[in-house]
């Protein structure tokens, strides 16, 4: 329906102004800002005293889910009518008995549905304690309906530890729930964002990770060495990089569970790098140099049945699985010239350039659905001066996602597919930042050392 | 005169007298005659010599001592008790005089003493003119980088000529030092993206490897590694620091 609504405001700037809605397609976006998000009240749930700061932690968290899924407009709480309904018996039906005060409305469906409020959704609930645990009954109600049965979207039962981390927790799965029976994906809380981290002053790089929001950093390596090109299979239970460890690189895979070194062979090759998994977990595709040049190839999680997969007089590298379809594989060719974004099936045939010359187009990344790229390009810049592009496969319909005269690289989809994160050196350093995948809603998740080559993954 | 003959008659006639009433009486026995003192102990006496007498530090000497008349030796710095007679090595860091005392039953005291020189020890013998360490010998062969247009691997005519240059180096480094091996770096500038330049520093190590072996230097003596755009040379953003980091490095392995 977004989506629907979002060509549709595409369509009347492009006949207004058809070459502005090709050059500048996020101006085309903020024209649509202010309709875009259903708006939700989300009053605070209350829950047992003696629990009250992990009832205020959940709240917080809730909230910030909800906003940071982009999906949402938020309307601010000095506009809530004084109480809330706490379970759908609360909720009043009789519109004529509804006081005249806005204030005193809130167990009215009208009372979030009309002004001050004007709320599509209203999230509310209660918090228990049960045996020492926080219950969190949750509900969502569609206030523009007029019985409480057919407002009835979806109602909850959760359960946390009685503490902040816990709360935390039980917020985000809460706002993965709501997110998801609106039709809204699934959000971003309790994702992770893998990424490649360097000290100011050192040259080692190592792998870290941390959550959405840039809270919970942990370092994930410790090699003392470089570590490079990250990826997550999207079980989320593996993580493959390039590392410099035994002096040449090539490619190790650790365990997300045990922290633990898995075993991957490399071929004898002075280059073994940029891995990606395949949707099923079942096959690693990477870039090497056994032949002379680098190729991409492909092989099982742990090294065997190695297939080359691309045969090319250029370099081709950084394969990047079609996370859908699995079919299909996106990488980086020196095949025309300066590299560009090529597509493959997963057994090499059918080669064809996807981005569309000139400058630099590299470091392709799916989007969950499979269908749209994202890529560093440094067209209309000077080189190194990457930008974000989003580039439709079927109609191949290119969308400029960040207008910085600095580099902004290496793009990778969320999950939910609603947000991208990136690295950008637009503040001075390179920092990892995110934005939605409409390029607004810019966001610095980092700010120590240097810190690029981020990658999304569900957990 | 006459009175003195008289005498020696009178006396000569009383003694026979006695005499003759002596051989014919037992006399009784004389008291025994008083113990003699015990007989003195001899003084000891002893000697002591180093054989060398003269040692380079880190050398032995060998102490060799006599004795009479002695009932127990002691030797000074440390020795402490030792046989009458022997010998033994010792170890000396510095010049030492060793004392040795030996004593008789009765307590009567000798001693001698022997010295011990201690030399520094000669100055190693001057090495044979040396061979110059490999990797001064690399450092001094005139190894340079070969450089590359943004985004290409092939060799240009002037990174061919820095590679014939090193090419010939090592080759004489290599009859020199047949224990030398070599690595070819391929580096990038920061322009390229981390993943494109790992495959391209990669293409331009291998590019530089096999010109080198088409000049004669072994393969076997040759591994490459690409470095991407990790380890600049420089960090300014303008065309000459970019082109120094786009290059084909040659080091020691």
């Amino acid at each position: 329906m977004r989506d629907h609504w979002m060509r549709a405001v595409a369509l009347v700037a492009a006949i207004a102004c058809p070459s502005a809605a090709q050059q500048q397609p996020d101006a085309v976006i903020v024209l649509s800002d202010e309709q875009r998000d259903p708006r939700i009240a989300l009053p605070e749930i209350r829950g047992p005293i003696g629990s009250a700061h992990a009832v205020d932690q959940f709240n917080d968290e809730v909230w910030k889910a909800l906003e940071a899924s982009g999906r949402l407009d938020i309307v601010p709480r000095s506009f809530y009518p004084r109480s809330a309904p706490r379970k759908p018996e609360d909720i009043q039906v009789d519109t004529k008995r509804m006081p005249k005060d806005p204030g005193a409305r809130g167990l009215w469906l009208g009372g979030w549905a009309d002004t001050p409020v004007v709320a599509r959704y209203l999230v509310y609930g209660q918090i228990d304690d049960v045996d020492g645990r926080l219950a969190l009954q949750g509900y969502v109600a569609d206030v523009s309906q007029e019985s409480v049965e057919a407002s009835y979207i979806f109602g909850k039962r959760y359960y946390s530890e009685a503490n902040a981390a816990g709360a935390r927790g039980m917020a985000f799965d809460f706002a993965r729930d709501i997110l998801k029976n609106l039709g809204l994906g699934e959000g971003l809380a309790g994702t992770r964002i893998y990424y490649v981290h360097r000290d100011e002053g050192d040259d080692r790089k190592e792998i870290w990770a941390m959550d959405y929001d840039g809270r919970n950093k942990q370092r994930i390596t410790n090699y003392r060495s470089l570590c490079l090109t990250p990826a997550i299979s999207p079980d989320g239970k593996r993580i493959a990089f390039t590392t410099f460890v035994e002096g040449v690189p090539e490619i190790y895979v650790h365990s997300l569970e045990t922290g633990r070194r898995l075993q991957f062979y490399n071929q004898d090759a002075s280059l073994n790098t940029t891995p990606s998994f395949s949707p099923d977990n079942s096959a690693i595709y990477f870039a090497s140099s056994a032949s002379g040049r680098s190729q991409i190839y492909r092989a099982d999680p742990d090294g065997g049945n190695l297939r080359r997969v691309s045969y090319s007089r250029a370099l081709d590298v950084h394969p990047s699985v079609n996370p859908k379809t699995g079919a299909q594989i996106a990488f980086v060719s020196g095949a025309s010239g300066m590299p560009q974004v090529y597509l493959m099936d997963s057994e090499g045939a059918n080669r064809r350039r996807i981005s569309g010359g000139g400058g630099d187009a590299v470091q392709p990344a799916w989007d969950p659905s499979g269908e749209r790229l994202a890529f560093a390009w440094t067209r209309g810049y000077e080189l190194g001066n990457y930008n974000i592009f989003l580039v439709d496969v079927a109609s191949q319909r290119y969308t400029q996602l960040t207008h910085s005269r600095g580099r902004n690289d290496h793009p990778s989809f969320s999950p939910s597919g609603t947000h991208i994160v990136f690295a950008s050196d637009r503040m001075g350093s390179t920092q990892i930042w995110s934005m939605r995948a409409d390029g607004t809603q810019l966001r610095q998740l980092t700010s120590r050392g240097v810190n690029e080559s981020p990658v999304w993954a569900t957990r | 005169m006459r009175s003195k003959h008289s005498i020696i008659l009178i006396a000569a006639a009383i003694f026979l007298t006695l005499f003759a009433f002596g051989c014919k009486k037992e006399a009784p026995p004389p008291p025994p005659p008083p113990p003699p003192p015990p007989p003195e102990a001899p003084a000891p006496t002893v000697s002591i010599t180093a054989e060398p007498s003269s040692i380079e530090r880190g050398k032995a000497a060998r102490l060799t001592w006599s004795s009479t008349n002695a009932a127990s030796a002691e030797m000074n710095q440390g020795i402490g008790a030792v046989a009458t007679s022997g010998n033994r090595e010792v170890f000396p860091t510095r010049s030492t005089e060793y004392t040795i005392t030996v004593k008789n039953a009765d307590g009567k005291s000798a001693s001698a003493s022997a010295t011990v020189t201690v030399r520094a020890p000669p100055p190693p013998p001057p090495p044979p003119p040396p061979k110059p360490d490999l990797s001064e010998a690399f450092s001094d062969a005139g190894i340079a980088d070969a450089l590359f247009d943004y985004d290409k691997s092939d060799l240009r005519p002037d990174a061919q000529n820095v590679l014939r240059s090193n090419g010939t180096a090592i080759k004489a480094l290599l009859e020199d030092y047949p224990e030398a091996a070599f690595l070819l770096e391929g580096h990038c500038d920061e322009r390229g993206t981390t993943e494109y330049n790992l495959a391209l520093g990669d293409r331009r190590a291998t590019a530089a490897m096999e010109f080198l072996v088409n000049l004669g230097v072994p393969a076997s003596k040759l591994s490459k590694v690409s470095l991407g755009e990790e380890r600049p040379v420089c960090t300014d953003e303008d065309e000459s620091c970019y082109q120094r980091n786009r290059r084909a490095h040659l080091r020691l392995r």
